[in-house]
């Protein structure tokens, strides 16, 4: 074991020998090009709604209960899928972001999802997560779609505009403080502030 | 036994009668006149006022329409959506009315610290309206209006309209 390294190591060390140097610039240059796109190319697969939505945990749960919401169906016909709202578009948070989903896909992996009842169990951690997500980036996914600034009050109903142009105006609250719920339906709120 | 046949024949054509009498197009329904045979053409779906103004109530104990939409709003085992904003510690953040102390007696009249359970369920009592024509005319006469009616018969001066 030591020796075979201790070999590669030599290898990797010495001046090669049968390319040139200009082939080993480029060759490189692709290989890099290859391996970067198809890294990036696998991440936007995962990014896709039916990426999300391809195992029963999401499909039968939190997917069945987005369709009967605004984000699915709306007058003006714009959608809102799961990574729009879960994904960041910053390169090194999506990352982040991928490797803590990895960590569900385990669970469904190990069978520790695998059912609505343990869905639901979880439901309550799981959301706490994307609360304290968002909350921390000032909901950052929901104003990709709605930004503050071009928001007309006068448009709004009552309620939203006396809320939007005091509390969130004023930086005090963000989206998700009010907004709990509105893709999915909630797990027990008791001892949620505000609830 | 002897069952008598007349009884039942005098009253089918008595129900015959009455059928004929009250004919179909007198009763305004969601099919409204259309042959049984046929589909009907749907309405359309009118919209859920959200114009956040209240609107009087019809008697003192009325539970009051609510002026808002509620599309979504959870009410469950799980989650009171109403009671983000109606209840007592949240209104001064939401600016909407608190549930009055009904909402948190049981049936003996003790107060509770929570909603009581039996006013859980908002939608059991408060409803949204919607922009759309009555099916059929509402003929309530307000109380103000029949104690004006029955003072002015007396010759007296009538009531305010409020107090
Ligand atoms: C409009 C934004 C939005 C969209 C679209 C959306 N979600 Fe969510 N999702 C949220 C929010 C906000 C939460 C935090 C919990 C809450 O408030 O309901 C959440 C929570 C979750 C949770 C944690 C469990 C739970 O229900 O709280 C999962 C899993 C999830 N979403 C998956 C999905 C999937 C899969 C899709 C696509 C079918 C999707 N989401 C689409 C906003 C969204
Ligand atoms: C992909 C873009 C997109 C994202 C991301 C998004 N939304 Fe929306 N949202 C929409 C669209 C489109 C509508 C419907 C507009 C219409 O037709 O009225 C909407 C409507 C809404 C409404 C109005 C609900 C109603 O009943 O009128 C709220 C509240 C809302 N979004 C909150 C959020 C919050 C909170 C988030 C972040 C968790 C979020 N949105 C993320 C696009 C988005
Ligand atoms: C302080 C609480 C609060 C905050 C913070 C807040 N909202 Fe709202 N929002 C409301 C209320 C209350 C309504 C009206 C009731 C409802 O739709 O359920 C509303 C309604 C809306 C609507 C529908 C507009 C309408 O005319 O009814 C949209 C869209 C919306 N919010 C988006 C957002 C977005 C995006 C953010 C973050 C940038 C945000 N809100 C932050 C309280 C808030
Ligand atoms: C986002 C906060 C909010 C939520 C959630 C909410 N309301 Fe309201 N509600 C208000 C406000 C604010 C008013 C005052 C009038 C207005 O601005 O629409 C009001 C008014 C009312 C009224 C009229 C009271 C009166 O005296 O005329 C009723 C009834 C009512 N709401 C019931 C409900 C029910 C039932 C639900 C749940 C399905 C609910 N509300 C959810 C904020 C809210
Ligand atoms: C059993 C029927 C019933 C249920 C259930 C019920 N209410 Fe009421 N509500 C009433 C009646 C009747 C009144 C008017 C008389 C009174 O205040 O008791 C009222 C009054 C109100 C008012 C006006 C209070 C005021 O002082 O102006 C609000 C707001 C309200 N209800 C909200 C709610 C909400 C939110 C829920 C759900 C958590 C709810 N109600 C459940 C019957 C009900």
């Amino acid at each position: 074991m030591k020796n075979t390294i201790k070999r590669i190591w030599h290898t990797l060390r010495r001046p090669s020998v049968h390319y040139s140097l200009g082939t080993l610039v480029i060759g490189g240059f692709v290989a890099g090009i290859i391996f970067w796109g198809g890294f990036n190319t696998a991440l936007e697969v995962t990014n896709t709604e039916a990426f999300c939505t391809g195992c029963h945990e999401m499909r039968d749960n939190v997917f069945e209960e987005l369709k009967t919401t605004i984000h699915y169906t709306n007058r003006s016909g714009v959608r809102a899928t799961c990574p729009d709202c879960h994904v960041p578009h910053d390169w090194t948070d999506k990352i982040a972001r991928k490797m803590q989903a990895s960590k569900e896909v385990w669970g469904k992996i190990f069978g520790t999802i695998n059912t609505r009842e343990k869905f639901l169990a979880k439901r309550r951690e799981l959301a706490e997560h994307e609360w304290a997500r968002l909350k921390a980036n000032d909901s950052l996914e929901c104003r990709n779609c709605h930004n503050f600034e071009y928001m007309d009050y006068t448009a709004q109903s009552g309620r939203a505009a006396q809320q939007h142009s005091t509390n969130l105006a004023s930086g005090e609250k963000t989206c998700i403080d009010c907004h709990k719920g509105i893709a999915h339906e909630l797990p027990d709120m008791s001892g949620i502030e505000g609830w | 036994m002897k069952l008598s046949i007349v009884p039942l024949l005098v009253a089918s054509i008595l129900l015959g009668i009455v059928s004929l009498v009250v004919s179909a197009d007198d009763i305004a329904t969601l099919r409204n006149a259309t042959a049984i045979d046929t589909q009907k053409e749907p309405e359309a779906i009118p919209k859920v006022n959200n114009d956040d103004v209240r609107r009087s109530r019809a008697y003192p104990m009325q539970p009051p329409l609510i002026p808002h939409k509620i599309d979504n709003y959870q009410v469950d085992l799980n989650a009171n959506k109403c009671m983000s904003c109606h209840s007592r510690d949240r209104i001064e953040e939401s600016q909407a009315p608190m549930v009055s102390v009904t909402h948190y007696m049981d049936r003996d009249g003790n107060f509770l610290a929570e909603i009581s359970p039996r006013r859980y369920f908002c939608n059991q009592c408060h409803v949204v309206q919607h922009d759309a024509k009555e099916l059929v005319s509402n003929q309530f006469v307000d109380m103000y209006q029949l104690m004006n009616q029955k003072q002015q018969e007396s010759g007296n001066q009538p009531a305010e309209s409020s107090d």
